[in-house]
C-alpha cells in the first residue's frame, strides 16, 4: 500500500557555530515519513536526534545553531523558506512536539488547564470558555479527570505531566507528533503507560510520529520503521524488521549487541568501544570507523553513500557498497 | 493563607522589641546632653537639672527603658525636645513625603527597568544591551547625592526650570525621584535581564514556541512572569532603601520628609524623634517585606502550597529559599 508523504527531510545540515569552533551536530541526514507512519530516530546522547526535531520545528536557538542546507519538504512545502508567521501556523497546529522532560517542560506558574487551552486558542478561534471545555476534554482523553485543570504542575506526577504534554500536543489534531524521548524521564512501569497511550490516540487519531530515542525496546514497542542516526548522520535505515532481523550496520548491530539478554549466559554487557566522536571534530571518512571492528584503511578516506539492501532497507557502510 | 499572615504579623513583635532596645540603648550611650543643648552654655546648672527631669532623662536605664516602652504600647512615642509637639504628630507629617518619594521611585524604576531589563536579555549582546548595560552599571556606580548636585545644575541653575530645593508643588519631586532612581532603576534593570537570560532558555519556554506562540507572548506570558519572583526581591529591597536612604537626598533638596527629619533630630540630641523614627522605618520594612512575600505567593503557585503547607507542618516557617531575610 502506498501512502502519501507528509515529510520528507533530504540532505539537512545544523550546525552550531561557537567559539569554540563548529559544532556538527547534523549532517546531511534525509528521510521520509508517510500519513500516519511511526518512524523511529534511534541513537545516542549527542548523536544529533533532538537538533533534528528541532530543526524540523524550525526551533533550533539562533544563535548559535544554523540550519545550514537541505530541505525539510512538509506536505510538499520547504520549511526552510516559510515565514516566522507561517511557522507559528504550523506549529502546534500541523506538527507538533512532546519534549524529554515533562518535569521542565510545562510552564510552573500556569494552571494545566490554561496552558492546555493556550495552544487551542492560538490555533482555532474558540472563545476563552469553549477552550477550556476542549481542554477539559483533552485531559479527559489522556485519562486525567478534568476537574483538575485548574492544578498547577508541580501538583502532578511526572508521568502525569507527560500525559498533559501528550495532550497538549493532540490538542489540535495534528498532522504529525515529534516526540523526543517522550518516555526518557519516567521509571519503566510509567514508561509502559506512556507508550501505550501514545500508541492507542496514534490509532485513534491516525496521527504520524517521529519517535526519538535511545531505547531500542521502545523503538520495538511502538515503530513502523527504524532510521540509526550516528554522528549526526543516518547509519541505516529500514522497516522494524529489516533492522531488527537483517541487521547490516556495524553500529547498529553494536547497539543490539550492547542490550542485555536475559537468555545468554553472558557475564558481562558488550558496549561499543570508544566514546562518540567530538562533534566539532569528526573523523574522516566513516565517521564510525575509529570505533568499528570491520574498518578497512578505506573507512578512513571515503565516506560511505546510501546503499539499498532491499527497497525499503539502506545502510551506509563501506561494507556493502 | 489568612493564618500565614497572622503569624506573619505576630513575629513583628519580637522584631520591633528588638529595634526598641537597641535604638534605645544607641541614644542612651551616645555623649551629649538634650538639656544642655537644648537650654545653650549660658544656662545655669540648676536650670539644666530641671529641664533634665522634666524630659525624664535622670533615671536609671531600665527605668528609662520602662517608660519609654509603655509610651509606646500607650501610642504614646514622647514629646519632641526642640518642637515640643508629640513625636507622633511630627512623624505623621514627615512620613508621607518620603513615602511619595519612595513610591514614585519605584513606580518610575519599575515601568522603565522592567522593559529595559527585557529588551536588554532578548536582543542579548545587541548594541541597545550594551547600551542599557552600561547605563545600569553607571546608575549603579554613581553616588546619588552627586547626581542629585548635577541635577540641580543642569536643571535648576543651567535651565532654571526646576525648583532646587523645598517642596513646592509637583516639580519639587522630580529631581528627587530621579536622583534616588538612578540606583533603583539600574538594580532592577539588571536584575530582571539576567533573570529573564535564565527564563528564556528554559524549557517551558520552548513549548511555548512549539505551539506556536507569538515571541511576544512567549515572552509576556510565560518568561516574565517566571522571572518576576527575584525582580520582586530587588523591588522590596529598594523600596525599603528609598524610605531609609533618601537621608542624603531630602538634604540635599531640602525636602521635608522622615530622613531630613532623622538626621536634623540625631544633630539636636532629639532622643524622641530618633527613637520614634527609626521605630516607623522599622515597622515599615517589615510590612513592606510581609508583603512581598504575599505577592510571591499571588506570582508563584508553588510558593501558594508551601505557605498552606507551614500552616499545617509549621515546620517550614520560611516558604522559600529565595525569600529574603527578614529586615530589621
Amino acid at each position: 500500500m502506498e501512502q502519501e508523504t507528509l515529510l520528507s527531510v533530504k540532505d539537512l545540515t545544523i550546525h552550531y557555530i561557537t567559539d569554540d569552533g563548529v559544532m556538527k551536530a547534523v549532517n546531511g541526514i534525509s528521510f521520509d515519513l508517510k500519513k500516519g507512519e511511526t518512524l523511529g530516530l534511534v541513537g545516542e546522547t549527542g548523536a544529533g536526534k533532538t537538533t533534528t526535531a528541532l530543526g524540523i520545528m524550525r526551533l533550533v536557538p539562533d544563535p548559535p545553531g544554523k540550519i545550514v542546507s537541505g530541505e525539510i519538504l512538509w506536505n510538499g512545502k520547504n520549511l526552510l523558506k516559510v515565514g516566522k508567521l507561517g511557522m507559528r501556523a504550523i506549529r502546534g497546529k500541523e506538527i507538533s512536539m512532546i519534549f524529554q522532560d515533562p518535569m521542565t517542560s510545562l510552564n510552573p506558574v500556569m494552571t494545566v488547564g490554561a496552558q492546555l487551552s493556550e495552544v487551542i486558542r492560538i490555533h482555532e478561534k474558540l472563545s476563552r470558555a469553549d477552550a477550556a471545555i476542549r481542554a477539559g476534554e483533552m485531559l479527559e482523553l489522556v485519562g486525567i479527570p478534568s476537574e483538575r485543570m485548574d492544578e498547577y504542575p508541580h501538583q502532578f506526577s511526572g508521568g502525569m505531566k507527560q500525559r498533559v504534554v501528550i495532550a497538549m500536543a493532540l490538542a489540535c489534531n495534528p498532522l504529525m507528533i515529534i516526540a523526543d524521548e517522550p518516555t526518557t524521564a519516567l521509571d519503566v512501569t510509567i514508561q509502559a503507560q506512556v507508550l501505550d497511550l501514545m500508541r492507542s490516540l496514534r490509532e485513534k487519531f491516525g496521527t504520524a510520529t517521529l519517535m526519538i530515542t535511545h531505547d531500542l525496546g521502545v523503538v520495538a514497542e511502538i515503530c513502523d520503521r527504524v532510521a540509526i542516526i550516528y554522528a549526526g548522520q543516518i547509519v541505516e535505515q529500514g522497516t522494524l524488521e529489516e533492522i531488527y532481523e537483517n541487521t547490516k550496520h556495524p553500529y547498529t548491530k553494536g547497539l543490539f549487541a550492547s542490550l542485555p539478554d536475559m537468555s545468554s549466559k553472558a557475564h558481562r554487557l558488550h558496549p561499543i568501544k570508544g566514546l562518540m566522536p567530538d562533534p566539532a571534530n569528526l573523523p574522516s571518512g566513516c565517521p564510525f570507523h575509529p570505533r568499528c571492528d570491520h574498518a578497512r584503511p578505506e573507512c578512513a578516506r571515503r565516506t560511505p553513500v546510501r546503499t539499498e539492501v532491499t527497497p525499503s532497507h539502506f545502510v551506509n557502510c563501506l561494507l556493502y557498497e | 493563607m489568612l493564618r500565614y499572615v497572622i503569624r506573619r504579623l505576630l513575629t513583628m513583635i519580637p522584631i520591633l522589641l528588638g529595634v526598641t532596645i537597641i535604638i534605645f540603648t544607641m541614644m542612651y550611650f551616645t555623649p551629649g546632653d538634650p538639656a544642655r543643648m537644648i537650654l545653650g552654655d549660658e544656662a545655669s546648672e540648676e536650670t539644666v537639672q530641671e529641664l533634665r527631669e522634666e524630659l525624664g532623662l535622670t533615671g536609671s536605664f531600665f527605668e528609662r527603658y520602662w517608660d519609654y516602652l509603655s509610651g509606646i504600647l500607650r501610642g504614646d512615642l514622647g514629646t519632641s525636645y526642640t518642637t515640643r509637639l508629640p513625636v507622633t504628630e511630627e512623624i505623621a507629617a514627615r512620613f508621607p513625603v518620603t513615602f511619595r518619594i519612595a513610591c514614585l521611585v519605584c513606580l518610575f524604576s519599575i515601568c522603565v527597568g522592567i522593559p529595559a531589563g527585557i529588551i536588554s536579555a532578548i536582543r542579548q549582546y545587541s548594541i541597545l544591551d550594551y547600551v542599557v548595560t552600561i547605563g545600569a552599571m553607571l546608575g549603579i556606580c554613581m553616588p546619588n547625592f552627586w547626581l542629585a548636585l548635577l541635577l540641580i545644575l543642569f536643571f535648576s541653575v543651567f535651565l532654571g526650570i526646576l525648583p532646587p530645593s523645598g517642596l513646592y508643588g509637583w516639580t519639587s519631586y522630580i529631581m528627587p525621584v530621579l536622583s534616588i532612581s538612578a540606583a533603583t532603576l539600574a538594580t532592577i534593570t539588571r536584575m530582571t535581564r539576567s533573570s529573564m537570560l535564565e527564563v528564556i532558555r528554559a524549557d517551558y519556554i520552548r513549548t511555548a514556541r512549539a505551539k506556536g506562540q507569538s515571541e511576544r507572548l512567549v515572552i509576556v506570558r510565560h518568561a516574565l512572569k517566571n522571572a518576576l519572583i527575584p525582580i520582586i526581591t530587588v523591588i522590596g529591597f529598594q523600596f525599603a532603601n528609598g524610605l531609609s536612604g533618601a537621608v542624603v537626598n531630602e538634604q540635599i533638596f531640602a525636602i521635608p520628609g522622615i530622613g531630613k527629619m532623622m538626621v536634623d533630630a540625631i544633630r539636636a540630641r532629639n532622643y524622641p524623634l530618633v527613637q520614634g523614627g527609626t521605630l516607623v522605618i522599622a515597622l515599615t520594612y517589615s510590612i513592606l517585606n510581609l508583603i512581598i512575600d504575599l505577592i510571591y505567593a499571588f506570582v508563584d503557585p508553588r510558593i501558594k502550597t508551601q505557605y498552606a503547607r507551614a500552616k499545617k507542618t509549621r515546620k517550614h516557617a520560611k516558604p522559600a529559599e529565595q525569600l529574603p531575610q527578614e529586615v530589621a
